[in-house]
């Protein structure tokens, strides 16, 4: 299987070019997702001002080119949005903006999405703010069967 | 982009002109079939057992003992199921390894479904074979041991002379998968006790789709295809003349240049190594440092995954292959690092650079140092990398 040939130019250019990789110190929001075993990790920082906007979003992230792109794309969609706006970036969201993604690749996306919610939970968390719709984070580092079986239905 | 340096000859070889030159006459001339009846055919069979004359001379075997076949997948799946159907009053136990290729470990899968019992070898952290625990594993109703000359992924070559003695003692046949290896490294079947050797063209710059089985004589194997009575009724099909032209063209050039041949790659091969060991930090070799085939490096290197890793070189002209499991398809990453006893996570960042004799100096340079820029990057954006750092800083 040729990855290069099979992602859209979107995914390439954010795997090539991916915005806003980095830490932020002292995040109000960090989330980590994904598992080493199966290959893809992601790590998203998030700065959440007093009016509840995401001001700055950053990330890290352990796996292929679609998990790069997914989380680049990601760190994108949530910046300068509110959190309730961010909680409407799925993980279709993700796929779409990136003018879509190989099947085989879907669950970086779904990823992505639980990066941006385990952050979130990790706000609230620490502020007390509660955020309507979200969960804890499903998957944690250590924890992923499930999740990937989840995709597949 | 500069100039495509290809590092996966392991993967596949470019055909020669020489081997293309041999071969074209074959379809636009002489284009008969050798088992025609009229002169316009008659010298095309002559032309075709001067090609297995020239396989069998190189693994010291005789022309008689060489079955042309569509290459290494169906060698290996005729050496599997042949034997085990021809000798299933006999027994229904198979030995192989952990790390065979998908064509034997697949074949066995199929054969333990129709009721074969097959033990499969641990291997050590370099890849090799334990001979004490093979013979280990010979039972009274064991009937065949497969084990490959030499890994795909890793290079690691198994003390092959060794085991088939082990195989004799017993009274087992031992079959060979020696697509890595042949026009590598020298075989000789009787010296190394090999019953049954699986060959494929297009590794040794013959073309894809053409190969053979090596099957000793005396040895009862039943056909993988019936028909015709090509290859002495052992296998169906009409001729492939071209290919095995090819094919035979193929391995007169590799035995011509086979020591200066491997010579050449294997000093390469340890310059690679020992640049990539020098450039890189949380980089080690997988695979046998000594037993290893002359063009075979294969490295892992933490903290990062292997097809960002790939799609990167691929970006820097540089064309090489992973065991990880996002260039699989599947979420694992290769059974042959795991069998190796590595980590998932290690395994995920995994990278095999195969040579050829074409490689150079420079292309030895050039990819220490685009490798080194690109694992580097993908460090700096890895949370396992960050996470590492942290822990070390806090312990000092």
């Amino acid at each position: 299987m040729s990855q290069v040939t099979e992602y859209s130019e979107k995914v390439m250019d954010h795997f090539m070019h991916p915005r806003n990789v980095g830490e932020i110190e002292n995040a109000d929001g960090v989330g980590t997702v994904g598992n080493a075993v199966c290959g893809d990790i992601m790590r998203m920082y998030l700065d959440i001002d007093d009016e509840g906007v995401i001001r700055d979003a950053k990330f890290k992230t352990f796996g292929c080119g679609a998990a790069v792109a997914t989380s680049s794309m990601a760190t994108e969609l949530v910046r300068d949005r509110t959190i309730a706006e961010a909680m409407q970036v799925t993980n279709k969201a993700v796929a779409e903006a990136l003018d879509g993604l190989p099947k085989v690749k879907i669950h970086c996306s779904l990823l992505a999405e639980q990066a941006i919610h385990a952050a979130l939970w990790d706000y609230s968390q620490k502020t007390g703010v509660t955020i309507e719709g979200l969960k804890p984070p499903v998957n944690d580092i250590n924890e992923t069967k499930e999740y990937y079986e989840m995709e597949e239905n | 982009m500069e100039k495509t340096i290809y590092l996966d000859n392991a993967a596949t070889t470019r055909v020669k002109p020489e081997v293309t030159a041999a071969m074209r006459p074959y379809w636009e001339e002489q284009y008969g079939n050798p088992s025609s009846a009229h002169s316009f055919a008659g010298h095309i069979a002559g032309a075709v057992e001067t090609a297995r004359k020239t396989v069998a001379d190189f693994i010291g075997a005789s022309p008689k003992e060489i079955y042309f076949t569509s290459g290494g997948t169906e060698s290996d799946n005729w050496a599997l199921k042949g034997v085990a159907f021809a000798l299933r009053e006999k027994g229904k136990h198979i030995v192989t390894t952990k790390i065979e290729h998908h064509a034997v470990l697949h074949t066995c899968g199929y054969l333990e479904k129709l009721g074969y019992d097959v033990t499969y070898l641990d291997v050590d952290r370099s890849g090799l074979v334990d001979p004490a625990a093979l013979e280990a594993a010979i039972r009274p109703d064991t009937v065949l041991i497969s084990v490959m000359f030499a890994n795909n992924e890793i290079g690691t070559i198994e003390p092959i002379k060794e085991l088939g003695k082990i195989a004799h003692d017993h009274g087992v046949l031992f079959h060979t998968d020696a697509v890595q290896a042949y026009g590598h490294v020298p075989i000789d079947v009787n010296a190394m006790n090999i019953d049954l050797m699986s060959v494929s063209g297009h590794k040794i710059n013959a073309p894809k789709g053409v190969g053979f089985l090596y099957v000793r004589a005396g040895v009862k194997i039943e056909p993988l295809l019936h028909g015709g009575a090509q290859e002495r009724g052992k296998r169906a099909g009409t001729t492939n003349v071209p290919g095995i032209i090819g094919l035979a063209k193929a391995t007169e050039l590799a035995a011509a240049t086979l020591a200066e041949r491997a010579a050449y790659e294997t000093a390469l091969r340890d310059e690679l190594i020992a640049g990539i060991e020098r450039e890189i930090p949380y980089a080690t070799l997988n695979g046998d440092r000594k037993n290893r085939l002359p063009n075979n490096v294969n490295f892992s290197f933490r903290f990062i995954e292997g097809e960002s890793l790939l799609i990167l070189l691929d970006q820097s002209g540089v064309c090489a292959s992973s065991g990880s499991a996002c260039t699989s398809g599947s979420l694992d990453p290769s059974h042959v690092l795991l069998a190796i006893g590595l980590p998932h996570e290690i395994a995920h960042g995994s990278l095999r650079l195969t040579l050829s004799e074409e490689t150079t100096r420079a292309d030895v340079d050039t990819t220490v140092g685009v490798l080194k820029t690109i694992v580097e990057r993908l460090r700096s954006m890895s949370p396992l990398y960050e996470d590492f750092i942290k822990k070390q800083e806090a312990s000092k």
